[in-house]
């Protein structure tokens, strides 16, 4: 084994040599619609057990599922987002299995006609880099209800409030090869959904949730055999999971086993997964077309008016970033990651120097936002403030250390900048013969360090520096202090 | 009070509006050939408080002049539709005590359209069966030769039996494989068929939902028109339901069939049929042909796959229709140390034989491995059958068949699954291709059994068939009455 080779992200140094990640990803995202996607009930979080439950929910005797138009409408937008191909027939299936939480007996999903098919996005990866994963299908289903396990000694609770829920099947291609880029697969889904509208992303609320499949390989060799670690809900969770199932398969590859193929269940307290049931116990699901629903249908011009909705996504929107406000690809991939970043930062940086504001949004107030635990949307330092701040930065009215106390002062008083420095006169101070009389006071308050730096002592400089600054309690302009003082110690 | 029987539905609801007599009388009528028919086992709930009052509120509208078209019409309804407040168990043991909370499209139309519920009739279970001897509290009597138990056939063997005994004015039923027109056929009834997609199924408990389709049971054609024209409507809950106006039908009962051409399927004329029903398919033939029809030799080559395709296709749908029926939410509940066993128990002990074998079947097609073989060929084979009527009707209007093979059997005669479900050969057909289709009494066999022969139309209509079937029962008279009925 050799110490001293670079390992690029996702790949693991065994005992007999570097394997490669294979990771393909399958996530749920709950689509942001007020009732659910057959019935009229509720699709809220939250509400009291089993009471946004419809007819149809409870599966009663001769009820019928009627598709829910506006969650048709989102999975096309996300599939137009994701670059992918909108299927003008599909069809939804039946995946017959028996569990208590699901009422039907039945979930009604999509199998073999989804109603996205291929597509590709971009991912940005922590480096700057950036690459493309493809996207397999879209396609829509139903929420099964949730089981309770832990509230009687001998009897399962059921609570049906979450069956029927629409959700969004999204499948990438095995194009994944890192745990770092899985994240990052996420986090750009993510930031699609939101876009577009088609779903909050809201991981803790469940709303967004992932299947990984991994399986590892040596450099050009052909896939692996894979395990799926269902449910995962935190993009943390995912990076963990993978990197930890990775690490077993090796072991076991490495010992000379072999993988079996089966479903695994990742465990938050001991950072590993665990065999939840082998391809043999795998359901039938015996799944055919629904005979309650008609194919959904689309013509080419529904869809172009769909596209037309589309806002501009963050692809487009980065590039522009940077061509428009001349700042960094890194910068803005952080800009674009929510909208309301875009949006915030389109305000504040309108007709100001772009990359002193992406600095001040992303380094300053992304930081005392996160301190205080406060959502950008709810910042108390509005994006014309923020702007206006970078002006008086630029134009000299202030410096950037008087800058960050202002900055410090707008997060408490939410007061604009301009009012907070006239109020506790924080302009800077430019003029020659102000600054003059403090430099002659700091001469004559100074005059044995003077001596030793007229006699070769240099560094001294710039403790008159410092102390004429402190004497303007930080106003002067250090431009001109600088220079003036050159001048008087020739 | 007896003479109020003879009243068959269209002529009781001109006698209401002529005030010959009351609804309250007339539905009282009902309740007495109820009691005295209850031998026969049609009816699985009564629900008399519920029907005086529907009949005073109707007596009332009478009286107003705002009577709606079944206004006081006492009718009974097949046990697969679900009636707010009135249990509906599908014949089956495992809704034993099932009481929605709601009511079906069709009845509520029916309700809405003056109609009084006497109560509920029973049927095979889940609608599963041809000889109503599936339901979970036991066969359902035919009222002909009463002496003999025939079978009332089914799964719709309490409203046929019921209509023909005369202790339902009408009766609701559904049709998945020939459910309507086989009973009716069996009974001496009319049995109608429409199209699928002209009833809403919304509230009908689910056999195969690709196929189940609601139909009235009545004494005549014009009966049936009545009834269909309050049963049929767009429903926006029922996704598969069709958005097309039906034409009033009583405007289509005496338009005659002059130049129209009906054709005579040769592969419904095998081997197995008996000679009777033979007999009367000619007679049929020829009272069509002179009444101004022309007569056109046609083929239906997938015919013979139908029945095949049917028992693959219906029993599949089934098979994941049923599978809410878990003892989790309603219905009866075995208790269990697991969940699995609670499933087993429930389930094993909730259904019967028939619906077993079904989901057994329907489990067994969709499998994988065997889903491509059996579901996926069968729904190929099914979209032939399809494509043979579409092609047939573009030479003919109507297609006239026998609706069975033979007259009613003796019940209890344990007959093997197969032989039963010969019974639907002749139905079943327009049944996968979504036709129309509607059975009419047109003579007695040798014995004194109904015989029954079907019209079959183009989809949605109706209103053709209604016409056409209104030439044939005025040509075959079949003015008989079951030995069974009520007096």
């Amino acid at each position: 084994m050799n110490e001293s080779i670079n390992l690029k992200p996702g790949q693991i140094n065994g005992e007999k040599g570097i394997w490669e990640m294979v990771i393909g990803l399958e996530i749920h995202a709950q689509i942001s619609s007020k009732s659910k996607l057959f019935s009229g009930a509720s699709a809220s979080f939250g509400a009291e057990a089993n009471s946004n439950v419809s007819l149809v929910d409870a599966a009663m005797p001769g009820m019928l599922p009627v598709i829910n138009e506006f969650c048709v409408e989102q999975a096309v937008k996300t599939g137009l987002a994701l670059n992918a191909k909108i299927n003008n027939v599909s069809i939804f299936d039946r995946k017959n299995y028996f569990y208590a939480d699901l009422p039907q007996g039945y979930q009604i999903s999509q199998f073999t006609k989804p109603i996205v098919g291929e597509g590709e996005i971009i991912i940005d990866l922590d480096d700057g880099l950036q690459t493309t994963v493809g996207i397999e299908r879209l396609h829509l289903e139903q929420d099964a209800g949730k089981s309770l396990h832990d509230q009687h000694p001998s009897k399962s609770y059921i609570d049906l409030n979450r069956t029927g829920v629409a959700l969004m099947e999204i499948v990438s291609k095995p194009d994944i090869r890192s745990p770092q880029e899985a994240g990052a697969y996420v986090k750009k889904i993510r930031s699609i959904l939101r876009y577009v509208g088609a779903c909050d992303g809201n991981m803790e609320e469940g709303s967004l949730r992932a299947d990984c499949n991994v399986s590892v390989r040596k450099s050009g060799e052909e896939f692996g055999t894979r395990c799926e670690i269902k449910n995962l809900n935190s993009v943390r969770f995912i990076i963990q999971a993978i990197q930890s199932e990775a690490e077993r398969q090796v072991e076991i590859l490495e010992e000379g086993g072999k993988i079996n193929q089966e479903t695994r269940l990742f465990d938050t307290s001991t950072g590993e997964t665990r065999s939840m049931r082998s391809k043999e116990d795998a359901h039938d699901y015996r799944y055919f077309p629904d005979p309650d629903l008609l194919p959904l249908e689309f013509s080419d011009s529904w869809v172009q008016k769909i596209r037309e909705t589309l806002p501009e996504l963050p692809d487009s929107l980065k590039k522009r970033l940077v061509t428009d406000f001349g700042i960094t690809p890194y910068d803005a991939s952080i800009l674009v990651e929510e909208k309301d970043y875009v949006d915030f930062y389109q305000k504040a940086a309108n007709g100001k120097d772009g990359k002193l504001t992406a600095n001040w949004m992303i380094t300053e107030l992304f930081g005392a936002l996160k301190k205080e635990n406060i959502s950008l949307s709810n910042s108390p330092i509005s994006p014309e403030n923020l702007g206006q701040l970078i002006a008086l930065i630029s134009d000299g009215t202030i410096s950037g250390k008087i800058a960050k106390d202002v900055f410090a002062e707008m997060m408490i008083s939410k007061k604009s900048p301009s009012d907070i420095v006239k109020e506790k006169g924080l302009e800077q101070v430019s003029d020659d013969t102000e600054i003059l009389k403090l430099i002659d006071k700091v001469i004559s308050e100074n005059e044995d360090k003077i001596k030793d730096y007229l006699g070769g002592k240099d560094k001294l400089f710039g403790f008159f520096v410092g102390q004429v600054m402190k004497l303007s309690q930080g106003k002067a302009n250090p431009g001109i202090v600088n220079k003036l003082l050159k001048e008087k110690l020739k | 009070m007896s003479d109020l029987l003879k009243f068959d539905l269209l002529s009781a609801s001109i006698a209401l509006k002529n005030k010959e007599f009351s609804s309250l009388e007339l539905t009282n009528a009902y309740f007495e050939a109820i009691e005295q028919t209850s031998a026969l086992g049609a009816y699985l709930e009564i629900v008399k408080d519920r029907s005086m009052d529907m009949a005073k509120a109707s007596d009332k509208n009478i009286k107003n002049g705002t009577a709606r078209p079944l206004e006081g019409l006492p009718i009974g309804v097949k046990d697969m539709f679900c009636t707010k407040d009135v249990k509906t168990t599908a014949s089956s043991k495992i809704l034993e005590n099932f009481c929605p909370t709601y009511e079906s499209t069709v009845t509520q139309n029916l309700w809405d359209d003056g109609a009084v519920m006497l109560g509920k009739l029973s049927c095979d279970e889940f609608a599963m069966g041809s000889s109503n001897e599936t339901a979970a509290k036991g066969n359902v009597v035919n009222p002909w030769l009463k002496n003999s138990k025939m079978s009332p056939g089914g799964s719709s063997g309490g409203s046929a039996s019921a209509v023909a005994a005369r202790s339902a004015l009408a009766a609701t039923g559904t049709d998945t494989g020939g459910s309507i027109r086989q009973p009716a056929a069996f009974c001496g009834i009319t049995g109608f068929k429409p199209t699928y997609g002209r009833c809403s199924r919304w509230g009908i408990v689910a056999f195969s939902s690709s196929l189940d389709q609601a139909g009235p049971l009545t004494r005549t054609v014009s009966d049936a028109a009545l009834m269909l024209n309050s049963m049929a409507s767009y429903d926006k809950k029922d996704s598969t339901s069709a958005n097309l106006e039906m034409p009033d039908l009583m405007n289509y009962l005496d338009k005659g069939i002059r130049g129209k051409k009906i054709g005579i399927p040769k592969e419904y004329t095998q081997d197995g049929i008996s000679e009777d029903i033979v007999l009367f398919y000619e007679k049929s033939i020829n009272w069509l042909k002179d009444s101004g029809a022309e007569i056109v030799p046609v083929s239906l080559p997938h015919t013979k796959y139908a029945l095949p395709v049917y028992y693959i296709i219906a029993p599949a749908e089934a098979s994941s229709n049923l599978a809410r029926y878990d003892g989790v939410r309603y219905g009866k509940r075995n208790e269990a140390a697991s969940l699995d066993e609670m499933y087993e128990i429930t389930r094993g002990n909730g259904f019967g034989e028939e619906v077993k074998r079904r989901i057994m079947i329907g489990t067994y097609v969709l499998s994988s491995g065997y889903y491509d073989a059996y579901y996926l060929k069968a729904q190929k084979v099914r979209r032939l059958i399809k494509e043979d009527f579409d092609n047939v009707f573009e030479e003919v209007d109507y297609i006239l068949t026998p609706s069975t093979p033979t007259t009613s059997f003796e019940l209890g005669k344990k007959q093997d699954p197969l032989t039963m479900y010969l019974n639907d050969i002749f139905t079943v057909p327009a049944s996968l291709a979504g036709l129309p289709g509607i059975s009419l009494p047109v003579g007695l066999d040798k014995s004194g059994l109904p015989i029954g022969i079907q019209l079959i139309a183009n989809s949605f209509d109706e209103p053709g068939l209604i016409s056409t079937a209104r030439v044939l029962e005025r040509s075959a008279e079949f003015n008989f009455i079951a030995d069974g009925a009520a007096k």
